[in-house]
């Protein structure tokens, strides 16, 4: 096929790290503020109405929103292949907490109000708790582990190998900076399903959501604040030795890699990235104070537009690097020695062109049809077949 | 047993796909059938088939969110188990998995939320679309996942790439038109409307047996049993056409299916029954009969099918013309990816061999230093264990042609003797519901346990595919997963059974027309007519 060089290589790499980025956002959007309802149902809403009232404000929609994980994951496999196999790998015991609690959700969501009993639904909604917050918190542990670097290396035949006792496969993840990262995550899913439940939910859940949002808010934003001049002052950073070759076939130990002072040299080399940490700290902050106020929509646009900026912060500092290793850098994954082949890369590109705006089309459409509040009456009168 | 990753990790993944399959398979079925009903419930507006529609929803919804909740493990235990296969074929193997979710998994999953909490805030038209979009979905969903499954049955498409060190996609459209994934596929959508028909026919057929909402039950069985007959046949034939791919694609696992030894001249005798001696190469105790395999395989009757015997001194001097392959490569790889042309050409010629070569990794860590007796060693590794598959396969054909036969039978007695059942058939009926799941369950074994030792054919090793982990990685998720599947199992059913005994939320009771015109024939022998009036709940 000779269609595919029509982009070159370079252009579709940075193409498919644009693509990247643009599917985490997506999950952190929608699902985002499925994990964040989660999080907070204990406490948000005490009685069993109220909880199956904040539980479906996300009833019809969750399913359709973890796609993006499962996309997330399904395009990470097809489009930067490394990756896939190395971060999972490397983050064994992790993923498998993750999954743990990412399968308890489903099940949660679905089977809890289906027994009338108190302890069953109890026990579900403690199960929803965990499906939010320890996802969203071992995402950003990740993210926090990714720009500390990963001690993994490539054997020459490209095995990833994981430096470490096996239990590093989570503790060792665990480092404070990384949990701080980990906090950041998690306060901020936290506000925007406060958010979600500001616009969806009506009474006292609305209420409490309004109230512990903002405080989750204006933390979220003091951890980014304190994560910044973490990495402006205690991290080091990675670069190439030399100009890299852009176009070259993907085998990241071809490169040299070294270490440099810091992360946030990037924002000298290119100062326009600088908008989106702004974008983050401005989105968090005005969720925070609109959710004081009496408007519907404005915290969950604002808290989007927050968190939209903090994770494209995290891609632009790090670029063109999307794996880096702490202990041997030559190994690091980037963008020019981590993707697909060609041919892979432009066939991915053309069914996302294809697909991503059907995607888009009916997913704005179901919502549509689900827009307005979900009230408690509504629950009461529906009790067959509503969550 | 000693403790070993390979077979950790084999385990753990058999034991997570097939855990999933419990699930998948009545998704893919049941979602057409409701929506074969609510099609019905649009066009005809009788309550009783919005009625079953709602009933056999809440069940597909049961069934689906442990479907949903254990694929999420699937999408990335290739990573966190097989990390040496997802950097080795993840050029080609993750764009199908990729694609599934943009194209099926997103549609599936963004409208079974509709279809649930849709009933009063769509039109009838605008929600019998949705459940439709719910059915395509789910069946489109699998046929990017039997892409790529085919592509590790036949890998095409594809070349090795020396300086990635990884296979690499020369052609998507050979990837997704590979004769063995769309055989592949439909084989396995059949089996899960074959799951699904039986499943409805089953708790259908129960609810006869106890009198209890029979006009929904009848309805039930008049779709289940004609709906079953046709996807029953279709599982069989293209589980032929399936046996006739893997003819020119996977001889050695067609081979050990059949418990063919050695090359039989043509056409061959088929082994129906045996038991293989994988020491002394031959099956005790065999019953051939004649020309069948031949038949099957071939086509024809003059073509030879290779015997197990045979494909292993083939797979011998693959090994040998692979190790060309793997001396040329270390020399690209120590010259960093630059080659001169007698190389190039010296690997070009003997690439498609060289994982074969690999096969040697588990002897010797230079293939090259490999003796003779270790290269003898690694050529019969090539052959799978043969009896669970001779086995295996057998009781899965068997039972395929079993749900024919009582498809076939629900249907002659829905269409021609005026929808009555005989209480032993009903019975039968209710016992057989977990036979296809069981079938289902066969058939993944013998195609993946049949592609051994490999994780792609001819291409990539198992033991080689694993990640770098270490056993108590391993023995952490295993166990883990084992009590957490487990648990989510009994609830699983625990509810399933107390949705199917509840039955639907509200009762319609049969129409007085439908009454009137079978009423000569529901009489039994002592004049009362039966399940016309269904018992208050």
């Amino acid at each position: 096929m000779i269609l595919h060089e029509l982009l070159s290589f370079e252009i579709l790499r940075v193409i498919w790290w644009l693509l990247l980025g643009v599917l985490l956002i997506g999950f952190a959007l929608t699902d985002g503020f499925d994990l964040g309802v989660g999080a907070l149902l204990p406490f948000v809403a005490r009685t069993d109405l109220e909880r199956r009232q904040a539980i479906n404000t996300v009833g019809p929609v969750w399913e359709g929103n973890q796609v993006w994980f499962i996309l997330g994951g399904g395009a990470i496999f097809a489009a930067w292949p490394p990756l896939y196999a190395v971060s999972f790998s490397g983050f064994y015991l992790a993923m498998f907490t993750v999954l743990a609690a990412l399968i308890l959700r489903p099940v949660g969501f679905k089977y809890r109000s289906k027994r009338p009993s108190a302890r069953w639904r109890n026990g579900w909604d403690w199960a929803l708790f965990v499906g939010g917050a320890v996802p969203a918190l071992i995402f950003g542990v990740a993210v926090g582990n990714i720009l500390v670097g990963v001690p993994f290396h490539l054997s020459p035949e490209l095995l990833s190998i994981y430096d470490g006792p096996f239990y590093a496969k989570f503790f060792g993840l665990l480092n404070p900076f990384s949990l701080l990262a980990g906090l950041v995550s998690l306060l901020m899913l936290l506000q925007h399903g406060a958010a979600w439940l500001a616009l969806k939910a009506d009474g006292m859940v609305e209420t409490r959501a309004r109230q512990m949002g903002p405080l989750f808010g204006s933390l979220a934003a003091a951890g980014y604040a304190a994560a910044g001049l973490w990495l402006a002052f205690g991290i080091e950073g990675f670069a190439f030795a030399e100009a890299p070759v852009t176009d070259g076939p993907s085998n990241p130990l071809l490169s040299e890699i070294v270490r440099t002072e810091s992360w946030l040299l990037a924002y000298a080399a290119r100062p326009w990235i600088a908008i989106a940490p702004l974008l983050g700290f401005g989105g968090i902050l005005m969720a925070a104070r609109t959710l004081n106020g009496h408007s519907d929509v404005a915290p969950l646009l604002w808290s989007k537009l927050g968190i939209f900026g903090v994770i494209s912060s995290v891609g632009l500092t790090m670029f063109p690097f999307i794996l880096p290793s702490s202990v041997d850098a030559n190994s690091s994954l980037t963008v020019w020695d981590s993707s697909s082949s060609h041919l892979t890369l432009f066939v991915m590109l053309v069914s996302s062109v294809i697909f991503v705006p059907l995607i888009l089309a009916y997913t704005s459409w179901v919502y549509w049809v689900l827009w307005g509040k979900v009230t408690q009456e509504e629950i009461a009168d529906n009790s067959e077949s509503v969550y | 047993m000693e403790l070993d990753l390979v077979e950790l990790s084999r385990l753990q993944f058999a034991m997570t796909a097939m855990y999933h399959f419990l699930f998948v398979p009545l998704t893919l079925g049941l979602s057409i059938v409701v929506a074969i009903m609510e099609s019905v419930y649009v066009m005809t507006n009788r309550p009783i088939w919005r009625q079953m529609t709602k009933f056999w929803g809440t069940l597909f919804g049961i069934n689906f969110v442990l479907g949903v909740a254990t694929g999420i493990t699937m999408e990335f235990q290739f990573g966190m188990n097989w990390s040496y296969y997802s950097h080795y074929v993840g050029d080609i193997f993750g764009a199908p998995l990729a694609i599934e979710g943009l194209m099926a998994f997103f549609m599936e999953a963004t409208f079974v939320g509709l279809f649930f909490f849709g009933w009063d805030k769509l039109s009838e038209v605008q929600h019998v679309t949705v459940t439709w979009l719910v059915a395509i979905g789910s069946n489109f969903s699998a046929l990017w996942i039997l892409i790529a499954n085919g592509w590790m049955q036949h890998p095409v498409g594809a070349e090795f790439n020396p300086v990635s060190m990884r296979m690499e996609m020369t052609s998507f459209f050979d990837v997704v038109f590979n004769e063995t994934a769309q055989a592949k596929f439909v084989h396995t959508v059949s089996a899960g409307y074959v799951t699904a028909a039986v499943f409805v026919l089953g708790v259908s057929a129960w609810y006869m047996l106890n009198d209890r909402h029979v006009a929904l039950a009848r309805r039930s069985i008049a779709v289940a049993c004609s709906f079953g007959l046709a996807s029953a046949l279709s599982v069989v034939v293209l589980g032929d056409e399936s046996g006739y791919a893997a003819t020119h694609s996977q001889k050695m696992k067609l081979a050990a299916i059949e418990g063919m030894w050695h090359t039989e001249p043509a056409p061959a005798s088929f082994t129906a029954v045996g038991f293989p001696d994988m020491k002394a190469r031959e099956t005790h105790y065999a019953l051939h009969i004649p020309w069948m395999m031949g038949l099957i395989g071939t086509r024809s009757l003059t073509q030879e099918i290779p015997g197990i015997a045979e494909l292993v001194e083939n797979a011998e001097a693959r090994i040998k013309s692979g190790l060309i392959a793997y001396d040329a490569l270390e020399q690209i790889r120590a010259a960093r990816g630059e080659m001169t042309p007698e190389l190039k050409e010296q690997f070009e010629a003997h690439s498609a061999d060289l994982g074969f070569a690999f096969l040697l990794k588990r002897y010797v860590d230079d293939p090259r230093e490999a003796t003779e007796h270790q290269i003898a060693l690694a050529s019969n590794d090539t052959v799978p264990t043969v009896w669970p598959l001779f086995w295996a396969f057998r009781l899965m054909v068997g039972l395929g042609f079993a749900f024919i036969a009582l498809m076939a039978y629900f249907f002659y007695r829905a269409n021609w003797k005026g929808m009555t059942f005989p209480r032993p058939a009903l019975r039968l009926a209710v016992w057989i519901i977990p036979a296809p799941w069981i079938a289902a369950e066969l058939g993944w074994f013998v195609a993946e346990f049949g592609r051994q030792p490999w994780t792609v054919d001819g291409v990539l090793p198992t033991a080689m595919s694993v990640s770098h982990l270490s056993i108590a990685d391993l023995l952490i998720t295993l166990v883990g997963f084992v009590a957490f599947y487990s648990v989510l199992f009994v609830i699983e059913m625990g509810l399933m059974v107390k949705y199917i005994r509840k039955g639907p939320y509200l009762d319609v009771p049969e129409t007085e027309q439908w009454t009137a015109r079978h009423e000569h024939r529901l009489r039994t022998h002592d004049g009362k007519v039966p399940g016309v009036h269904t018992p208050a709940e």
